[in-house]
């Protein structure tokens, strides 16, 4: 597939800021660690302050930057339409600018209200006007590839969308979908009383508002990291996609019920029947069930390319994989981190067994798993094999990201590890714990466990680092005129595929449903069982703000 | 779609279901439940411990930038707490350590839940919700004697 000279390095530009983010993120997530352990003690505005970077920059900043761009580069290839030029920049300078307005206020401290940016404390406007540019920003590039699919439709009568696709259609439609909830608690509430027009804000309806987006924020995050793992492993892994089908059905399920959950984010929370919130919980599990059939695909796919290299036996064929190959080893560690993410999760959607975890250091400790490994993971990944496939020069070392691969990996088991004990003997989450007097010496010692991990997370993330930007400088190996992307054919392939499987009209709507079904109810109680309270706080003053 | 794909499939949603059927049976057999929806008691003004009877006792945790009122508590063993939770300020959290008590005090909303305290000790509360920069030094205690 040619690419045009300017996406090639626009993409490469949304590749850029998002690990420019994550450097700066992963630093104050080093000095988190260090400080919750008593290591080295942060002042509590410093550490509140890192803690709102590391969550902006690392979870929304690189996610949003890497996906949008990633996604392109897919959306190119498997169409093989032009995207709109114009669209491409103006999504990409709306996003920047929303990310430097939100950086800025941070920056100045006055923004320390951590990335649920929950009311009445209260932010700069800046900082609420910045976040909405970047997703506003991300919008422009949803509508950017929604025109190019269409006219591919248009182009293409009768054929069903490719696989990657599929997965780029799932992706977009859960963020607009997702997006809808924070759009109303910001645009509506937030700003204007941040402006000071209104005076008045409920916090039990901003927070309703920010998980019906704050959930399946993580199935944005997640499934650009099963499109990889579906449909780019395999072949590098030297087999196929196991099942095309089954990918399809993954993905279609995501559209469906990613968003009607977002209660199992507020099960502790105030004003809101508990029948709901147990309606909430039975829509996560369902949504644990693309993941298991993901578990189940992948691993078929891996077992038949071993099988291919030669691997036998009931198990020890998975000897015969690629560990050494960087690109495997960033998937595979990924996708192990995964495992215990995934199980973490089921924990914490467990309605009743949530109480014993909420808030905790458990959750940070599920999801460095999840969001902090599986997809982060595959990100660098991606992010090396993009660099070479988009510039035309050759990785620095691949031996040094398989390293950094599995060093994270390790890093990551260890930190959670830590993390999730402290959680269950009831120590917060998002707390400077080195402060904390009420830490007994035995937690202390788990704290210091996870910071080893998180010191060894931290070298691994230099690891990568030094091994991207060596491949940035080192020479062009050959001009970029053909973007080549190892897509897996599929072992299972899709015949007689029925209408409905390629029908988006159908899922999509059937999403909007489920979330109107789902969430009528539980603003019916946060209306009649809760109240607009006045004034805003900042973080540093019990006294509200004049 | 190939036999084991599908053996693997009606396994994990068996799972599942097995998951939530315990998970929802708990709370409605032993009544390990998650706070409900209130509206019979409004956002208060102040903390207090009320003696409802010798084993019952009735507990409204304000919580404030940056400690809970009343931050000790003491009661007899046995006793039943019926505990309400609401913030002067911003959202705060509340956690009783070892019991499965978790809270969150919402500014313009109430939350309730009750426990039981048969073991006599100390048990700590904790602030779990990030409130401003003096956080980390929300905590109180129930003393059960």
């Amino acid at each position: 597939m040619r690419m045009e000279k300017y996406l090639r390095s626009m993409v490469m530009w949304h590749i850029y800021v998002g690990l420019l983010a994550i450097s700066v993120g992963v630093i104050f997530g080093l000095l988190q660690v260090l400080s919750r352990s008593g290591i080295y003690v942060l002042p509590p505005n410093i550490y509140y302050q890192g803690l709102t970077l590391h969550g902006v920059l690392n979870a929304v900043v690189f996610t949003t930057f890497f996906i949008v761009g990633f996604l392109y580069v897919i959306t190119e290839t498997t169409l093989k339409e032009k995207l709109n030029k114009g669209l491409v920049y103006l999504s990409f300078f709306t996003m920047l600018i929303g990310t430097l307005l939100a950086g800025i206020s941070i920056l100045t401290n006055k923004a320390t209200v951590l990335y649920t940016f929950y009311p009445p404390l209260k932010a700069s406007p800046m900082f609420y006007i910045g976040a909405t540019l970047l997703i506003v920003g991300s919008w422009i590039a949803v509508l950017n590839t929604s025109l190019t699919f269409l006219r591919w439709r248009r182009n293409n009568p009768g054929q069903k969308t490719p696989g990657p696709m599929v997965a780029v259609i799932s992706i977009y439609t859960v963020w607009m979908l997702a997006t809808i909830g924070v759009a109303i608690e910001v645009l509506f509430f937030l700003i204007p009383w941040s402006l000071g027009i209104v005076k008045s804000i409920n916090p039990e309806l901003a927070r309703t508002l920010f998980w019906w987006f704050g959930h399946p924020l993580v199935y944005f995050w997640l499934l650009p990291a099963y499109l990889a793992w579906y449909y780019i492993l395999p072949k590098v892994a030297g087999g196929k996609l196991y099942s095309e089908v089954a990918a399809r059905i993954v993905f279609i399920m995501f559209i469906v019920f990613s968003t009607p959950v977002g209660l199992h984010h507020q099960y502790s929370d105030p004003g809101i029947t508990n029948v709901w919130k147990g309606v909430h919980a039975f829509f996560t599990f369902m949504v644990a069930l693309p993941s298991f059939i993901t578990a189940f695909t992948i691993a078929a796919s891996l077992e038949y390319a071993a099988r291919k290299n030669g691997g036998n036996g009931l198990f020890s064929w998975w000897k015969k994989l690629p560990w050494g190959n960087y690109f495997f080893a960033y998937m595979i560690s990924a996708m192990i981190a995964f495992i215990f993410g995934g199980i973490s999760g089921i924990v914490n959607a467990s309605y009743n067994m949530n109480q014993v975890v909420h808030n905790t250091s458990w959750v940070p400790g599920h999801f460095h798993l999840t969001v902090g490994s599986a997809v982060f993971l595959t990100f660098l990944g991606l992010s090396l094999y993009l660099a070479n496939k988009l510039t035309g020069k050759k990785i620095f070392n691949e031996k040094l990201g398989t390293l950094s691969a599995y060093l994270w990996l390790i890093g990551v088991l260890i930190f959670s590890w830590g993390m999730m004990q402290l959680g269950r003997a009831g120590i917060p989450r998002r707390t400077n714990l080195g402060l904390a007097p009420y830490m007994t010496p035995e937690e202390r010692i788990f704290m210091i466990i996870a910071a080893v991990g998180g010191i060894i997370m931290f070298i691994s993330a230099v690891l990568f680092l030094i091994n991207f930007v060596g491949t940035l400088l080192n020479k062009k190996e050959k001009e970029v005129e053909l973007v080549e992307i190892d897509y897996a054919d599929a072992y299972y392939k899709e015949t007689n595929l029925s209408p409905i499987w390629d029908n988006w009209k159908v899922w999509i709507g059937i999403a909007i449903l489920l979330i109107i079904i789902n969430y009528t109810p539980v603003f019916y109680d946060v209306f009649r069982a809760t109240y607009f309270v006045e004034g805003g706080y900042s973080p540093f003053s019990p006294l509200p703000m004049k | 779609m190939d036999r084991y794909e599908n053996i693997a499939i009606r396994a994990a949603l068996m799972l599942i279901g097995v998951f939530f059927i315990a998970v929802i049976g708990l709370a409605i057999l032993k009544g390990i439940d998650v706070p409900t929806c209130i509206t019979d008691f409004p956002p208060f003004k102040e903390g207090k411990v009320i003696k409802l009877s010798d084993k019952e006792y009735q507990v409204q945790i304000l919580a404030r930038m940056w400690r809970f009122e009343p931050n000790r508590i003491e009661i007899p063993a046995g006793s039943k707490v019926i505990i309400y939770t609401t913030s002067a300020d911003v959202q705060h959290g509340f956690e009783i350590e070892g019991k499965a008590v978790n809270l969150m005090a919402i500014p313009g909303a109430v939350n309730k839940a009750e426990v039981v305290f048969n073991k006599p000790g100390t048990y700590r509360f904790v602030c779990n919700e990030f409130c401003g920069i003096g956080h980390q030094a929300m905590y109180g205690e129930i003393i059960v004697k």
